[in-house]
């Protein structure tokens, strides 16, 4: 892995903008107790000098310049940080530790800090230091000066200062091989990823995304993505299977168009089986026609391209259409439509659509229905629309051989037909063109066992009365056989 | 009756010029929508065939320009889109009837005429007769012979239609669409037993059938030869 494609990924760039954050907080830190610190220590320097200072004073008042020499004296003498400077009206020295009078303090400038060396006493070396005091007048014209060495102070500062650099610098040197080391171990779980799907994107779709196992956000995410490739597996075996089953039936019809034609041809022109096969081939092509105009149609609706024919319309008035228009086929097939419809049932929907959606399970019906014997009360069709909660139920129900209930999702699938050996009619396409309206319409469509025979339940989103009035058509426009007034 | 057939596909133009002039039409051919225009607003057509994907000028803003202009000539529109939602645009747009592609030839030929008469005093007609058989669209009442006929409510549309279209071919689709308001096709036979319930109803027992099956086209309501 690249050293700059490090330096340049994100987990090391906000490792790095982490590391900089903390870095001046702990500044800030250390840099407020620092300034406390010297606040502090250099008012308790300032209290005791003045305390000092006012002492001598004292001494100088009641005991004069020989009392005031004395306390200089016994002070400078101590092993402590006290400095003291006391000279005459000639600026002769007269007592005190310090080697000169230090040239910082003066009339002008009364208090302060200065740099001084001290003079050597059996008590201590000389030694050369920072100090910081008062310039005080002696009666007669002597000076004195009350001062404490600060230099403990100022090491004190500088080590904490020093010490804050170190730190920090170590802070640095941790964060950025931190933040290296962390991005190395993302970057490379990113890279096998990226890997992962390169590999699936060149045409490895069985392949997936790898993940360690420890359910953190990238495993998460992984499983996500594998879930999402599943789907999409399942979905192109889904359209490799229609279109295998498509190019089958369709190559079969044509199969069967080309040797009508072709016989034709051999037939005498203008004889009565020249005649007869060409309209058997017109039929086939018609039928082929069928079926490719139900696939686009299925097409179009999975699209969701019709939202905007819909229109509210009772279900109630579609079915008692079909059936009025199925009733003299079932007749003469001697059989018996049973319908059980309540009061109108609204749902928003194309009632071309849903027309078709229910016809086309007519037709079922009733080619199943044929098949239950000659006679006897199996041989009907029941036709129930129901208004149960949020939803309308529609259900057609035949007594005839029914599907088998692992056969029943798959017979919802384009081009199924269950029982191969049957050369039924119609075009394979019947129940997913149903389904496919269903869906569009946002309902859904249920196999069941009507014991015996099938029994096929659309589910559709129900309009309910208050909800007609909001939602409702713009008057003028069809509702079912009403027309909607102003 | 003259057709002007607006459609850029030569073939199927050709196709339906001489489907026209076999049952004795006149048809014209414009190949896009901007000639196609101007050969409409010439006018003296009868009926015109209009596809909607033109080049040039598209086929529906065709229509509009025509109806904008009061031309009220009947308009049939032909389409390879299909289904649901473009036939409601056709025929918002001012179109009169609609066909997808592929489309039998006989269903078109059995349209245009039918969009033909639309404008013929018989859609005004309060009584329709064919021969002996006598519809009054007022009072609901069939009669053959004199002799009243009882019919269902849908089989009084059904046979209104057939008169209405009298001497023409009448297509199943047709039925379905202008009888039932149905603009599919089920798979069952459905059509076919009406009509021969119908049929029952008003040629059993007369010697001169009226209602006529046309093979590989449909039906046709007729009194005379044939």
């Amino acid at each position: 892995m690249a050293a700059a494609k490090l330096l340049r990924s994100s987990v090391f760039r906000l490792t790095w903008v982490a590391t900089l954050v903390l870095g001046l907080a702990a500044a800030t830190a250390v840099a407020l107790i620092g300034w406390h610190a010297n606040r502090g220590l250099t008012l308790a320097t300032q209290t005791a000098i003045e305390r000092d200072a006012a002492d001598l004073r004292r001494a100088l008042e009641t005991g004069g310049m020989e009392a005031l020499t004395g306390a200089v004296q016994s002070r400078a003498g101590l092993s402590s940080s006290g400095l003291y400077w006391l000279s005459d009206r000639h600026g002769h020295p007269v007592a005190g530790n310090l080697e000169k009078h230090p040239a910082e303090l003066n009339s002008g400038r009364r208090t302060g800090t200065f740099t001084y060396r001290t003079t050597t006493t059996q008590a201590r070396e000389a030694r050369d230091g920072i100090g910081a005091g008062v310039l005080v007048d002696v009666e007669g014209g002597g000076t004195l000066v009350v001062a404490r060495d600060v230099e403990g102070q100022r090491a004190l500062l500088s080590v904490m200062y020093r010490d804050l650099a170190l730190g920090l610098g170590g802070l640095a040197f941790l964060g950025v091989i931190g933040g290296l080391l962390l991005a190395r171990h993302i970057l490379g779980r990113i890279e096998a990823m990226s890997a992962a799907s390169e590999a699936i994107m060149a045409g490895n779709f069985a392949g997936r995304i790898p993940r360690i196992g420890s359910g953190d956000e990238l495993d998460r995410l992984a499983d996500h993505l594998n879930e999402m490739l599943d789907r999409i597996e399942r979905l192109m075996a889904g359209l490799r299977e229609v279109s295998d089953n498509i190019a089958h039936d369709l190559k079969t019809p044509l199969n069967r168009l080309r040797n009508r034609a072709e016989q034709a041809l051999g037939d005498q022109r203008g004889s009565s089986a020249w005649r007869e096969g060409l309209e058997r081939t017109i039929e086939e092509a018609d039928e082929l026609i069928k079926t490719f105009n139900a696939l686009l149609l299925i097409a179009r609706l999975e699209a969701g391209a019709v939202e905007d024919s819909l229109a509210i319309v009772d279900v109630v008035e579609i079915v008692r259409g079909l059936v009025e228009l199925y009733e003299p086929v079932a007749e003469d097939a001697g059989l018996r439509i049973v319908t059980n419809v309540a009061v109108p049932v609204h749902v928003r929907a194309n009632r071309q659509l849903i027309g078709q959606a229910v016809a086309n399970l007519m037709d079922n019906a009733i080619k199943y229905a044929k098949q239950t014997g000659p006679v006897g009360p199996e041989r009907m069709v029941t036709l129930d629309v129901t208004a149960s909660h949020d939803w309308a139920l529609i259900s057609v129900g035949d007594r005839g051989p029914g599907i088998r209930e692992a056969d029943r999702k798959r017979a919802l699938q384009r081009f199924v037909r269950l029982d191969p050996s049957r050369t039924s009619s119609g075009t394979g396409l019947g129940l997913s063109l149903v389904a496919a309206v269903v869906h569009m319409h946002r309902g859904s469509i249920r196999l069941e066992d009507n014991a015996p025979g099938l029994r096929v339940v659309l589910v559709l989103p129900l309009v309910k009365p208050q909800a007609t009035v909001e939602t409702g058509p713009v008057p003028g426009t069809r509702v079912g056989d009403r027309k909607v007034e102003a | 009756m003259r057709v002007l057939v607006i459609e850029d596909d030569s073939e199927i133009a050709h196709f339906v010029q001489r489907g026209l002039k076999e049952i004795g039409h006149g048809a014209e051919i414009a190949s896009d929508g901007v000639s196609g225009l101007e050969t409409a607003r010439d006018g003296g057509f009868d009926v015109l065939v209009v596809d909607r994907m033109l080049p040039g000028r598209d086929g529906l803003s065709v229509i509009q320009a025509l109806r904008a202009e009061g031309n009220r000539t009947p308009v049939l529109i032909l389409s390879a889109l299909g289904e649901v939602d473009d036939r409601v645009k056709g025929l918002k747009a001012g179109g009169d009837d609609y066909l997808t592609k592929p489309f039998a030839l006989s269903e078109l030929l059995a349209r245009i005429e039918a969009l033909a008469r639309r404008v013929s005093p018989e859609e005004t007609a309060t009584r329709y007769m064919v021969g002996d058989l006598v519809l009054d669209r007022l009072t609901h009442k069939v009669t053959r012979g004199g002799d009243a006929i009882i019919l269902q409510p849908r089989e009084f549309r059904l046979l209104e239609y057939l008169m209405r279209n009298a001497g023409q071919v009448v297509t199943r689709t047709m039925l379905l669409e202008h009888v039932w308001d149905y603009h599919f096709d089920p798979q069952t036979n459905v059509i076919d037993v009406h009509i021969s319930r119908l049929r029952s109803k008003i040629d059993k027992g007369f010697d001169k059938p009226l209602l006529h099956t046309v093979r590989g086209a449909g039906y046709t309501i007729r009194h005379g030869s044939g």
